[in-house]
Parts: C-alpha cells; sequence; structure tokens
C-alpha cells in the first residue's frame, strides 16, 4: 500500500464499477534499479510476439547476425519486424516453446550469441522529427518493431496512426501497473522518465498535439514525483498531466484508466480512438524515444523478476530472446521449489509449462509463486448466487449468468449476456466463495463462439463455392448445348441448302435429258447420212 | 510445478462458501439465545434435531446421487437451512414433524433439484409451509413467552413434549401455549375490536410488538447488522423488504389506526425481521441484480403486509419468500446492468 501521501491533482477523476482491493506485492521487487541481463548463450527469438501477421524470416541458419539487425520482416500493415538482440551465428530456425497461454511451439530464430554484441549499422536518429512527415516517423516506429508493451503487444505504428477521418483529443499513458508484484513500469518511470516523455512527445507529435494525461496508482508515490518532476523540466508541461489514481485492480485496463481519467466509455467491441483517445503505456513510450531519438530497434524490455520462490526478487533490463532460466539465475535462482511459474500477473498472467521460453516483447513479468503465495483453490463447489462476482466485475456484467451459460455451451445466451465485453481480469475468480474457476469458463467460451465463427465461415466459404462451381457447371453446360444446337442448325442449313442445290441440278439434268431426247426425236424423224 | 497448467488468477481466494455460512451461523446465535430464553429449551432442542436430521438426509442424498459427501456436507448449507427452520416452527413441535420437514427440505426441495446453487426455492421455507399446510394446529401452537405464562419449563420437560407429546403433571395446554401476537391482532381485528381495545386486553402486548417476541426481533436484528457488517449480505433486500412492509403499514395505518396496528408492530411481532436479513438474503433463491434485489424485497415486503393484512394466514414471510422466489429469475433478466461500453438502454 501507498507509504507516501500523492499530492492529489486538481483533476476529476471518474469511477468504474467494481474492481478489488489485493495485497500489490510491489515491495518484493521495486526497491533496486534496473540491472542489465547478461548477455544469454542462447538467444530464442519468436518471429511472432506481436497481435497480426507473423514476421517473415530474413536469415538462414549459419548466418551471422549483428546486433539490431532485423532477422524477420513484418509481413502485412498488422505486423512487426523482429531484430536479433545480440550478434551471433543463427543456428537453427525451428519451432520452440514460447510463452503463450496455450503452451504451444512456435517458429523461433536461434542465435548462439559470440560474446561480442556488436551493432549493427542503424539508421540515423531522428531528433528533428518535429520537421518530419508523420508517416516517416512511424515508419521509423514500425521499423523498430514497436509493440505495445503493456501486454496486448499491438504494433505501435499502427495505432499512432488513427487515420486523417479520427481526431484524437487525448493521450493517455498507462503507468497505473495495476497488477500485484510487477514493477517494471515503476522502476522505468523512476529511472527513465525524461526518456518516457521523449516518447510521449513524438506520439503527441504523430496524433497531431492532443492533450495527454500520464495516469499512475496512488501506491507508487516515487514513480509520480519522477514523472511529475521530469515534466516540470519539459516542454510538454503546458500540454501533459501527471495524474494519481485511486489503487483498485483493474485500473490499468485499457478502458478502465480511460475511464478513470476522462470519464468517456470506450464502446463495445469498439476501439478508444473511436471516441477521440489513443492509450499507450509508459514502456512503448520508452520503446518509441530509443526508436526515433536513438535508431535503436525494440530488442531489449524491462522485465520485473520476483516471487517469493524468487531468492532477489528486481527488475533485469532483458534481451528479447532470454531465456526465462538465465533471468531467474540472474536473481540468484530460487530460494524455494515455485509452486508455479507465471508470466505476467497473478492476476492475468498464464502458468508456464515450460522454465526455458523466452522473454518477448509484451512479457513485463516472470512471477515464481510459492504453495504459500498461490495455494490450490481446491475443488469449485456450486454457485450460490451469491453475487459477489458482479460486485467485483470492471465490466459491470453478471459473471455468474455468464458462467451458467458457459458451463451449459449455451453460447448464444452467453453473447446475449455481452461475454465478449469480458476482460478477463479475474476479479470475479478472486471473490468467488465456490472458488469456480470463472476467467476459465469465460476463456472456454469465448474460444467456442470463436471456433464456431470460423466453422460457420468456412462452411459458407464452401457454400459459395460450391454455388460459384454449380453455377460455372451449369453455364458450362448451357453453352455447350447453345454450341451444339448452333451447330446442329448450321448442319440442317448447310444439309437444305446442299439438298436445294442437288435438286435444282437434277432438274437441270432432266431438263437437259429432256431436251436430248426432244433433239433425238427430231434427229430420228430427219433422214440421216447412208447409214 | 503442477502438471496441468491452471487458468489465471493466481491469488489466493478471499473468500469461501463454507465461511459465509459459518457467519450467517453466528448472526443467529443472538437470535437463537433470545428465543432460548423465552421459549424455553425446546428451541435448542428443535436446533439440534434439525440439524442433525438435515446433515443424515443430506448424507443419504449425496451417497444415493454418487456426490462426494464430505465438501457439500462441509458448506455447511444444510445446518443452515435446519436452524432456520427450527426458529421458525414452535419450540414444542413433535419430533416427527421436524423429521418430515428436515426431509422434505434436503431431500425434496434441495438435493431433487441438484443440491446446493440449483434449487428454486428457499428450503427452510418451503418445508415450513409445507408443515403448516399438512399441520396447521400443531404448526400454530406457539408456547407463550415463560414471562407470561409464568410456568418454567425445564429442559426434560421440553424434550419430553417434543419427544412423547406429554406434558409436565399438572400443567395443561392452555396454560402454557398462546397465541402468536400476529395471530392474536388477527382473531380480535376480525372480532370488529379496535386496536386501543385489543392492546387494553391482554397482558401479550409489549412496546412494539408482543412481549418477548420484540426482544427476539431485537436480537435477529443485532445479526442482521453483524451481516451487514462482515458483508456476509448486502443492504439491498433487508432494506427494500422492510420498507415495502413499513411503507405499506403505515399508509394504512395513517388512514385507520383503529384497524391497522402501529407499524413498528409488523417488524416486531412476526419473522419479518429474520425474514428481511436471513431468509430472504439467501443468494441461491433471490434474485442477484442488485436493481432486482430492490424489487425482490419490496415485493417480499409489500406481500407480507398484504398477506397478514387480507390473508389466511397470521404471518406470511414463507409465503411471500416462495411467492417472490418464482419471479426471481424473471427479475432478474429484467433488470440486468447497463455494461461497460454499452448505450443508455438495457443490455439486451
Amino acid at each position: 500500500m501507498a507509504a507516501n501521501p500523492v499530492p492529489s491533482s486538481e483533476r476529476r477523476l471518474w469511477t468504474f464499477h467494481g474492481g478489488i482491493h489485493i495485497a500489490d506485492e510491489k515491495a518484493l521487487s521495486n526497491a533496486s534499479e534496473i540491472a542489465v541481463a547478461p548477455v544469454p548463450k542462447q538467444l530464442v527469438i519468436p518471429l511472432q510476439q506481436h497481435i497480426g501477421a507473423s514476421a517473415r524470416v530474413l536469415v538462414a541458419v549459419g548466418d551471422r547476425v549483428l546486433k539490431g539487425q532485423c532477422i524477420a520482416a513484418a509481413d502485412g500493415y498488422v505486423s512487426a519486424p523482429v531484430h536479433a538482440s545480440s550478434s551471433g551465428t543463427v543456428i537453427a530456425i525451428e519451432e520452440r516453446p514460447v510463452p503463450h497461454p496455450s503452451g504451444l511451439s512456435a517458429l523461433c530464430a536461434v542465435i548462439e550469441t559470440d560474446g561480442e554484441d556488436a551493432w549493427a549499422e542503424l539508421p540515423e536518429p531522428m531528433t528533428h522529427y518535429a520537421q518530419l512527415d508523420p508517416a516517416e516517423v512511424r515508419e521509423r516506429i514500425r521499423w523498430a518493431g514497436v509493440v505495445g508493451m503493456g501486454g496486448a503487444s499491438f504494433p505501435t505504428g499502427v495505432k499512432l496512426n488513427p487515420g486523417p477521418d479520427r481526431r484524437i483529443d487525448t493521450l493517455v499513458i498507462n503507468g497505473a501497473e495495476c497488477e500485484p508484484y510487477i514493477t517494471c513500469d515503476d522502476r522505468l518511470m523512476r529511472e527513465r522518465a525524461s526518456r518516457i516523455l521523449e516518447g510521449v512527445r513524438i506520439m503527441r507529435h504523430l496524433l497531431g498535439g492532443p492533450e495527454v494525461l500520464i495516469g499512475i496508482e496512488d501506491n507508487k508515490p516515487e514513480a509520480i514525483a519522477a514523472m511529475r518532476f521530469a515534466l516540470g523540466e519539459s516542454d510538454l508541461r503546458a500540454s501533459a498531466e501527471v495524474v494519481a489514481i485511486p489503487t483498485l485492480y483493474p485500473s490499468g485496463g485499457e478502458k478502465q484508466l480511460i475511464r478513470i481519467l476522462t470519464g468517456k466509455e470506450v464502446p463495445s467491441h469498439g476501439i478508444p480512438a473511436q471516441i477521440g483517445i489513443v492509450c499507450q503505456n509508459v514502456g512503448t513510450a520508452h520503446a518509441v524515444a530509443e526508436a526515433v531519438l536513438d535508431g535503436r530497434p525494440l530488442i531489449s524490455r524491462v522485465v520485473t523478476v520476483t516471487g517469493r520462490a524468487i531468492t532477489a526478487p528486481r527488475n533485469l533490463e532483458a534481451r528479447i530472446g532470454t531465456p526465462a532460466t538465465d533471468l531467474i539465475a540472474c536473481c540468484d535462482g530460487y530460494r524455494e521449489q515455485p509452486r508455479k511459474l507465471v508470466c505476467g500477473g497473478p492476476m492475468m498472467g498464464f502458468e508456464l509449462g515450460e522454465q526455458g521460453v523466452p522473454v518477448t516483447k509484451p512479457v513485463n513479468c516472470l512471477l515464481a509463486l510459492t504453495a504459500a503465495e498461490a495455494p490450490d483453490p481446491g475443488p469449485a463447489l456450486a454457485c450460490i448466487r451469491c453475487g459477489r462476482c458482479a460486485d467485483a466485475c470492471p465490466a459491470n456484467l453478471l459473471p455468474q449468468q455468464l458462467y451458467w451459460f458457459a458451463r451449459a455451451k449455451d453460447f448464444d445466451h452467453a453473447q446475449d449476456y455481452n461475454l465478449f465485453d469480458c476482460i478477463e481480469c479475474g476479479c470475479c475468480a478472486q471473490v468467488c466463495p465456490s472458488h469456480i474457476p470463472l476467467v476459465q469458463y469465460y476463456r472456454y467460451a469465448k474460444t467456442e463462439v470463436w471456433a464456431r465463427e470460423q466453422e460457420k465461415r468456412k462452411a459458407e466459404e464452401a457454400r459459395q463455392r460450391h454455388e460459384a462451381k454449380q453455377a460455372r457447371l451449369e453455364r458450362q453446360e448451357r453453352e455447350r448445348q447453345a454450341r451444339m444446337r448452333q451447330k446442329k442448325e448450321a448442319l440442317a442449313a448447310k444439309a437444305k441448302a446442299e439438298s436445294g442445290t442437288s435438286s435444282e441440278a437434277k432438274q437441270a439434268a432432266i431438263a437437259a435429258a429432256r431436251a436430248r431426247a426432244a433433239a433425238k426425236q427430231q434427229g430420228a424423224s430427219e433422214p440421216t447420212d447412208g447409214a | 510445478m503442477t502438471s496441468t497448467l491452471i487458468s489465471s488468477p493466481h491469488v489466493p481466494r478471499v473468500n469461501r462458501v463454507d465461511r459465509v455460512m459459518l457467519q450467517v451461523l453466528l448472526a443467529l446465535v443472538p437470535g437463537v439465545l433470545a428465543m432460548t430464553w423465552f421459549f424455553g429449551w425446546g428451541v435448542l432442542v428443535n436446533v439440534t434435531l434439525a440439524v442433525g436430521f438435515a446433515v443424515i438426509a443430506e448424507a443419504l442424498v449425496l451417497l444415493l446421487r454418487r456426490r462426494p459427501v464430505l465438501p457439500a456436507l462441509g458448506d455447511l448449507s444444510a445446518v443452515v437451512t435446519a436452524v432456520l427452520f427450527a426458529i421458525s416452527v414452535p419450540p414444542t413441535l413433535p419430533w416427527w414433524m421436524t423429521l418430515l420437514g428436515m426431509l422434505f427440505a434436503i431431500v425434496l426441495v434441495k438435493q431433487l433439484y441438484g443440491g446446493l446453487g440449483y434449487n428454486p426455492f428457499n428450503p427452510a421455507m418451503a418445508a415450513y409451509v409445507f408443515l403448516l399446510v399438512s399441520y396447521p394446529v400443531a404448526m400454530t401452537s406457539w408456547l407463550a413467552p415463560e414471562l407470561l405464562s409464568g410456568i418454567d419449563l425445564s429442559f426434560g420437560d421440553s424434550l419430553a413434549m417434543i419427544l412423547h407429546q406429554v406434558l409436565p403433571a399438572g400443567v395443561d395446554w392452555d396454560a402454557v401455549t398462546a397465541a402468536t401476537p400476529l395471530d392474536e391482532m388477527r382473531t380480535q381485528l376480525d372480532e370488529q375490536l379496535t386496536i386501543a381495545e385489543i392492546r387494553d386486553q391482554s397482558a401479550l402486548w409489549g412496546v412494539f410488538g408482543g412481549r418477548g417476541w420484540e426482544w427476539v426481533n431485537a436480537a435477529f436484528l443485532l445479526g442482521g447488522a453483524y451481516l451487514l457488517w462482515r458483508r456476509t449480505i448486502t443492504w439491498h433486500i433487508p432494506v427494500s423488504m422492510l420498507a415495502g412492509l413499513l411503507s405499506l403499514a403505515t399508509l394504512f395505518w395513517l388512514i385507520d389506526p383503529q384497524t391497522h396496528p402501529f407499524p413498528a408492530f409488523h417488524l416486531f411481532s412476526g419473522a419479518a425481521i429474520l425474514g428481511a436479513f436471513f431468509i430472504a438474503t439467501d443468494p441461491v433463491t433471490a434474485t442477484t441484480t442488485r436493481r432486482g434485489q430492490l424489487i425482490y424485497g419490496a415485493c417480499i415486503g409489500a406481500t407480507v403486509f398484504v398477506i397478514r393484512t387480507w390473508g389466511g394466514y397470521p404471518d406470511a414471510v414463507a409465503f411471500a419468500v416462495l411467492l417472490m422466489n418464482i419471479a426471481a429469475p424473471t427479475i432478474d433478466y429484467y433488470t440486468q446492468p447497463r455494461v461497460f461500453g454499452h448505450g443508455r438502454e438495457r443490455a439486451r
């Protein structure tokens, strides 16, 4: 909980429904400065670390790559390139376990590092970005592979391009960091506040100069102070404000933070740009500054390695692709055997089945929880409809109704009760007295609905293909018949024409024959020569 | 590391069903003690018998249904049902009626619908109504508070009355029983007496309700306040139910104070307080949306007043609760909250 009182700002704040107060556990890891993790022996760099199309690999096994060299290019508009995070040799391009809730593997470039950490040639810094065409600056951000660092990993260049017909009034910078345990944004704000603000300045420029609101939960007084101090030094101070918001999970959810700071609600199934708002994480702002001002691609990020099973919890600046085991070793390893290793925070993170998975761009935390921290909730009991879940739900849903529908596989009703407005924050499951894994039910229901929609789409496509084929066959048949008919008619016409000429010839022949016969008769009646 | 990956959240859960039920049981203690003080040992004997019958019945059905027995018994919901039933029935009810009631509540009303969480009706109230309809005399033969009858029934006397329906020597039924305040009020009003006349002719009346009864209700109110303080229940149902009852009672009392008792009488004479904090708040059978709970509670309160005033029974909490149990899903459907990011209109 917040130790020092935070000077409250004058700004009016709004609230959202529900939310929970939960031990923040930040003190475990927020005391020491961000340390740079050493270059690991091997880097495992997944080609898909973002929402959108997987990047297209540009290197081959055996190639030597340099730090910052692009090893996979963006494939399509909503995509992001991937860069080598240290120098070395590509020893494999193969499926490896990656940090993903499914626990499945994905295509990765495996680099054996050479320890030289030699940089590739980088593009010129764009310190004069304000004079450049925004498209050029966006292209740089895109080149650098910057994606949302708060967890969603949506390509930042795309998000900073809301289109000419959308006016952006407010740029919300998310420094709330509402998940317990995680402190990477906290440390980043304390230590690199001015860099973050430079990134904010660039993003503000690209969005046409909106008002900037930087939201930070009031359990991070040092970060608030550091950001306010840096803002006071910056020319942004006239257009930006650091706003301390009450600590309440999940205030750091994009929709929740926007609501708190502006009172506006992002429409269901919509995006913030529809209401004139763009929301970016502080880590993303930092990465944008690095890309534009230094020409540095996104090859490292701050990761909180924490949990009571870790000997020395702290924040590490880790190269993308560093295996989790290396980072845990960097924190003096385990103090006790963890009950589970979670990627992300305890409320929304997912358990890692494999400890060797690499850090990717959206991984903000590796959380090794002891049995005491994450006890087995035991078998789920019956829902008693107490409604605590509905009280806690920040989307104002009726979680227990969704649960009944998901359980009964009644997905139509689940959608009627707005299943897809669920942000999977876990508040409902945390307060459920029956210990029902509610979020798991919602994920299951969503997946089923997606699968069905895909199936429907496939069926629809198959139907269209079938109909097209039918139509084609019918057309061909018609054409064939038409051709046949034409041919027949032609033949008939020809035959007619031929038969016409033959009868004329016959008659002519007959006439000729008659003429000859007549001539003969005449000849016979006339005297002939001596015979 | 666990072999199967568990979905988030990965934090200790803060609530437990058995703790919720335990809070309810704790909150019932003052009321049960007050009842024991005024109505004798029979209250505790009934509570014990009912709990025993309920637990055995639940265990047997769970065995028949091939469901794990201990987790279901451990949630204490059967115990809560038993206690609520036991304090709703007369303290000298024959033991086999308690047995019948508990079989009805646990086997028919609860387990045959699928057990805790699936029952549409409040089991304790359904059992109460079942017995009231089947054995109206036994179910309305309330003991007079001991301070009125002056007869101090020992533990053995109470046990004998419950087990064998024998009274102690030299005591007859009329001496120990008395109409409940609600019953008395109703009977006398039917005799065309005015409230003032009714209150003058009997020692039954206390300041608000019946003597003794008002203290029992005060004790239940204390328990209800405890539940609110511990956030085991929210204010919506109790407040709206009492408001529904009080507003109608006040309206009619203002219109004609000689044929309608003082509004506080309605609160402190029957099962209104117990019903508002402990019975209508049963989460399984109540509405779940907050707006729905206001409607649900208000309708129960209003129904209680209507049945008490014009219906065929002196008290009506059980009937009112069961009636509104039927309406709960519909109320829930029409009172869905506005989901984040949706317009002002109802969710669908």
